[in-house]
């Protein structure tokens, strides 16, 4: 069985964009492991033969023809965000790493 | 009996023959939200100005017969993980507390079309992660049947609101049945639908794949027109499904000669409440007697169905939740450096522990080294027990079986251990896995007068054969309310007593 260490809770929190307290990683190894534990139970079944199902209809793409269909939804878009200025989402510069805003 | 004990049918007519109106029926709901909030907590908003002006708006169509489904002018509870636009909709979340949609889920769309009236929004597991409305960021909801006890979950507050005669309706989410295992804990009704049957367009999702929303009421008549109204292909979910028409409420006999019905002998066994399993013989013994044939077979995935839910709806829900990162809606962090600490910040601080952990277990399973041995070995497990149960199909109409191990629990039962929790989903997350209706009703209470609840799931696009049996099992007894659906009457009844003695 996969042993939840130190390595790979940081390694998942960090893909998972969550930043754990000492207690809470103290717990998250915990239930982790214990879950884990638990869904070793599916290797006792022999699917060898069963192609994996991502969705219960065989689903194609969907298509439609590039028709514009609403108009512009400006102010609705910006209604709810945290922060905005100029028509535009504000958020912490993104390309330089020097991180002021 | 104030107007929300009535049925919505039963509500719709009267508010069709003009006895009482819709702002009268809006007026009695909101009277028993207030007197029954207190000790639910079923609803985390209510609209009482909106409520009121669109039964004015729902009133004046009536007269002029623009209106004429049987819902009309009927109240309605929302789950609070459908958007409904101008109404805050939070998902039971800190991170979405003031997100105010600016568009309505089109399930909401579709009953307001017909004139049912939007009261307010209810509570929930925190993004529909949990099974008992305890995660949520906003307090527990309680189980009228006794406050002590949990209403189930995710859809707990929905549950509660029709069981408490808050209202008559209410919509749900089920993912791995939570629509049904909270209708059964709290003595209601509840469908999940085939998947694609309802657009999810405006839910917000918790495992994209998994979920389906579907009607809470007090009776399968009231849940089959509110699938009349809400069944329809929408161009705005991809994975909606053109369906051919029909009415569910049409499919209502009380004819079931010749159905067939199947039970797991391997759901009976360990684990389950001596009284659920006496009355799923009791259901069988009556639908026997109407007719159907019923007998017991033997499913066996019963191990692999909890484990497989779990890899699947995680993976997706830590791909689906990766969008709250505080830039576009929903809480942001107050100080920051740079954009990831922003994301990491925003995210830690707002989700809760339960989200949380299936966030991690989620980003575990599909990251590279145990993507092979947990997601892809989960979806071929998810393929293997579709294959069992459409076998199982084509022999049955119907299977019937358990919705939880036991009635309602109490209240931080399932504290500290999550896994015990995940586990009390044995029975409802296959439906969903292979994307099957199920239908949760109730059929009676245990020694502690709690509700039981069992389901029927059906074959794909097969909700009638459900809805059918279910109304024909209906038609032998009588709806039993929950205490809290009586509580006014009873103290009214109580101090003219008390009164009458005292002169």
């Amino acid at each position: 069985m996969k042993q939840i260490d130190d390595e790979i809770l940081s390694y998942i929190q960090r893909l998972s964009m969550l930043e754990l307290s000492e207690e809470e990683a103290r717990q998250a190894r915990l239930d982790l492991q214990q879950m884990i534990a638990y869904l070793d139970k599916l290797n006792e079944l022999d699917t060898t033969d069963v192609e994996p199902m991502s969705h219960v209809f065989l689903l194609g793409n969907v298509f439609r023809d590039d028709v514009v269909t609403n108009q512009d939804g400006r102010t609705d878009t910006l209604a709810n965000a945290p922060k905005q200025r100029e028509g535009g989402f504000y958020v912490p510069r993104t390309i330089d790493g020097e991180g002021t805003q | 009996m104030s107007l929300m004990g009535l049925t919505a049918i039963e509500l719709g007519r009267k508010i069709k023959k003009k006895e009482v109106s819709a702002a009268e029926a809006v007026e009695e709901a909101l009277e028993a939200i207030e007197k029954k909030e207190t000790a639910i907590h079923s609803f985390l908003t209510v609209d009482k100005e909106g409520a009121r002006r669109r039964a004015e708006q729902v009133q004046r169509r009536i007269c002029k017969g623009e209106l004429t489904s049987p819902l009309a002018g009927v109240p309605m509870a929302v789950k609070d993980n459908l958007c409904t636009r101008g109404i805050r909709t939070t998902c039971a979340s800190r991170l979405l507390s003031d997100f105010v949609p600016t568009y309505t889920a089109e399930a909401v769309c579709r009953l307001e079309h017909a004139g049912v009236i939007v009261l307010g929004k209810t509570n929930m597991d925190e993004f529909a992660m949990g099974s008992t409305t305890e995660t949520s960021a906003f307090g527990a909801t309680k189980n009228p049947w006794d406050t002590k006890h949990v209403p189930g979950g995710s859809s707990g507050g929905s549950c509660a609101a029709v069981s408490a005669e808050e209202c008559s309706l209410a919509l749900g989410s089920d993912t791995g049945g939570s629509i049904r295992q909270p209708a059964s804990f709290c003595g209601v009704t509840g469908l999940k639908p085939t998947y694609g049957t309802v657009s999810r367009y405006g839910l917000i999702t918790y495992a994209s794949s998994l979920d389906q929303i579907g009607p809470i009421a007090r009776n399968v008549e009231d849940c089959a027109a509110m699938l009349d109204e809400i069944a329809s292909f929408d161009k705005k979910d991809a994975t909606s499904v053109k369906r051919q028409a029909c009415s569910f409420r049409e499919a209502l006999t009380e004819d079931i000669k010749g159905l067939r019905i199947g039970i797991p002998s391997n759901h009976l066994s360990e684990g389950l409440q001596k009284e659920i399993r006496q009355a799923i013989f009791a259901v069988s013994e009556t639908l026997k007697q109407q007719g159907a044939v019923v007998e017991e077979f033997h499913l066996d995935f019963m191990d692999y169905a909890v484990p497989a839910y779990y890899v699947i709806a995680c993976a997706e829900a830590s791909s689906n939740l990766a969008r709250f990162d505080g830039v576009k809606y929903g809480y942001r962090t107050k100080e920051y450096a740079n954009l990831e600490e922003m994301y990491k910040k925003t995210r830690s601080e707002g989700f809760g522990s339960e989200a949380k952990r299936r966030i991690l277990l989620g980003s575990f399973v599909l990251s590279s080294g145990y993507y092979e041995e947990y997601y892809k070995k989960a979806l071929r497990t998810r393929a293997w027990i579709k294959q069992k149960l459409d076998q199982a199909l084509e022999r049955y109409d119907a299977i019937l079986a358990p919705v939880a191990p036991t009635t309602a629990p109490k209240l931080g039962v399932f504290e500290g251990n999550p896994l015990k929790m995940y586990q009390s989903d044995i029975y409802t997350v296959a439906a969903n896995l292979a994307g099957l209706p199920a239908i949760s009703f109730p059929c009676g209470t245990d020694c502690n007068g709690l509700p039981i609840g069992l389901q029927l799931i059906g074959g794909c696009f097969r909700e009638q054969e459900l809805l059918k049996a279910v109304y024909a099992f209906e038609c032998t007894r009588n709806y039993q309310r929950s205490p809290f659906a009586m509580e006014g009457e009873r103290t009214e009844k109580c101090h003219r007593r008390e009164y009458e003695q005292s002169i």
